[in-house]
């Protein structure tokens, strides 16, 4: 197994009466690109401020390049994102990275670096005075200033439009595919699916789930079957149906059966596609399954 | 050091970046040496002389009371100040960056105040009392800077900017830096000074530039005033941090 860059071990962190990650054990190895995925509240954001040495744990420890996050020598090897309505409105862009740069032995190219992020004819720009495209843009370019090993980003694509976000995608995959490791946290679930290998769902301050991908999706273990058709039976095994315009989708967990279900119903039907339920269904059983869970074990 | 140095110079380009706070700083001491100072002292160098202190210390407990304060409980509002703590530095360089910025806005406030003295009044200094009085506005300047970190620190914002302007005008009346020299002073002013800060203040920058003779409570009070906010000013400033950074 790859080298451990970062990690939790049973670590808990509460913020007065209220527990925010709860005995969380959870190691991030050299060149993954690690999705954190949860509702609002889950812990996502004070998992990502123990690994940047904001916060401390209540208890367990937390690991950063071999030390302590709290260690400004190792937080040399990571780059964090910034909220972009932060950033200071008065200085220039260039400057800003200048800025930033001055605290990293070894800072990247900053024309290479804007570049990368489209901002290279903005250099002199105030950065009151930039969209808030060109803000989030700047934002993320910031977590890469230091060369880092390690990069966190936090909603890296809120507020972009498709284009832009495509390019930011593509480097961060470029970041990935010259072996740097990262950890992202998205609202957007498309984002999380194109780019994350390793996905790790947070609940209520606890691990739900961490696996790649398609673990993921096939730990929920249903399919979908899409087919165009003018009217269904009603079909054993069918978990739901959606109608988007001719085309209908049914949820089953076993594809399989339903087709035979369907060949032998004898009715008419046609471009029969099955696929895998996508993240963000499996993401809303997987959350679902556990809010109910939680539930039922304070009633009892 | 240098990233001391390279915090100090960013966060200065931030302030001058906007005119207006540095216009404020500066205009304001300098208007009320046209208008209290320059009318009144007439061909009178002692006086004039006493008058310039008195704005000089008039000027650094606006800059300090305003940028401290209001500048502080901003940044913490601010995502971008714990974004900085995750750069490899610790908290004392922006810190101590903070304070050199300051210091750098004061001497920008002060330059009127010295202009105008030196132009328009009879005020007179010999070159060693020149460099006395501007270590004793500096030294005077200390109370007003933890005043300032105390409530920005200890306040929101919204309410920084209000107690900032609460707190600068009465004291800087009632210490008499507007009443003249110190014996013109009207009564009441006379017995509550010394146990004003800015009081204890330009009695250094007199006693640095003229033949004054200080008042012991004055300096003893601003030791007082030193101590207490001293204290108030760390306690606001590990409360911050342990809500923001534990």
């Amino acid at each position: 197994m790859a080298e451990i860059l970062a990690r939790t071990i049973e670590v808990t962190r509460k913020y007065s009466a209220v527990t925010a990650l709860d005995r969380v054990s959870i190691d991030i190895h050299a060149g993954e690109l690690v999705g954190l995925l949860g509702p609002n509240g889950a812990g996502k954001s004070t998992l990502v401020n123990l690994f940047a040495g904001l916060r401390r744990p209540t208890s367990g420890t937390v690991e950063l390049l071999g030390g302590s996050p709290l260690d400004p020598v190792r937080r040399r090897g990571i780059g964090v994102t910034p909220q972009e309505t932060g950033l200071p409105p008065t200085l220039r862009v260039g400057e800003c990275v200048d800025f930033v740069a001055a605290h990293f032995p070894a800072a990247v190219d900053r024309g290479a670096l804007l570049e990368r992020f489209g901002l290279d004819d903005l250099v002199r720009r105030q950065i009151g005075g930039l969209s808030g495209g060109q803000k989030r843009r700047l934002a993320v370019a910031l977590a890469f200033v230091g060369d880092p090993r390690l990069v966190f980003l936090d909603e890296p694509t809120t507020g972009l439009d498709v284009g832009a976000r495509r390019a930011l995608w593509d480097g961060i995959r470029q970041f990935h595919a010259e072996g740097g490791t990262v950890v992202i946290t998205s609202h957007y679930l498309e984002e999380i699916e194109a780019l994350a290998e390793r996905v790790v769902v947070i609940g209520e301050g606890r691990v739900l789930t961490d696996g790649t991908m398609d673990e993921i999706r096939g730990l929920v273990g249903i399919r979908r079957v899409t087919l165009t058709s003018a009217e269904l039976p009603d079909l054993p095994g069918v978990l739901g149906v959606e109608h988007d315009g001719s085309r209908t989708h049914l949820l089953t967990v076993d594809a399989d059966a339903l087709v035979r279900e369907l060949v032998l119903a004898d009715v008419p039907f046609s471009d029969l596609e099955i696929r895998p339920t996508s993240l963000e269904e499996a993401f809303l059983t997987i959350t679902a399954r556990e809010t109910i869970t939680a539930r039922e074990s304070q009633t009892a | 050091m240098s990233l001391v140095l390279t915090h100090a110079r960013y966060q200065f380009l931030e302030t001058v970046r906007v005119p207006i706070a540095v216009i404020g700083s500066s205009i304001f001491p300098a208007m009320s040496m046209l208008f209290f100072v320059v009318p009144f002292t007439g061909n009178d160098p002692v006086a004039a002389t006493y008058a310039t202190g008195a704005m000089l210390v008039f000027a650094v407990m606006s800059a300090c009371l305003f940028t401290y304060g209001i500048g502080v409980a901003e940044d913490r509002a601010q995502p971008w100040d714990p974004y900085l703590r995750t750069l490899p530095a610790g908290p004392l360089a922006r810190f101590a960056g903070r304070i050199l910025s300051v210091i750098a806005i004061m001497a920008i406030a002060i330059v009127p105040v010295l202009l105008i003295a030196a132009f328009l009044t009879e005020a007179m200094v010999t070159p060693a009392q020149l460099l006395l009085g501007l270590a004793a506005v500096l030294l005077g300047s200390i109370p007003f800077t933890l005043i300032g970190l105390f409530i920005g620190y200890a306040l929101p914002s919204k309410a920084a900017v209000v107690v900032a302007q609460v707190v600068f005008f009465p004291m800087a009346v009632g210490a008499g830096l507007l009443t003249g020299p110190p014996a013109g002073a009207p009564e009441f002013i006379q017995i509550i000074a010394p146990y004003l800060p800015a009081r204890g203040a330009v009695e250094l920058v007199w006693v640095a530039s003229t033949d004054f003779a200080p008042n012991v409570l004055s300096l003893v009070m601003l030791g007082v005033w030193v101590v207490v906010f001293g204290a108030l000013a760390v306690w606001a400033y590990r409360r911050d941090e342990g809500r923001r950074f534990s």
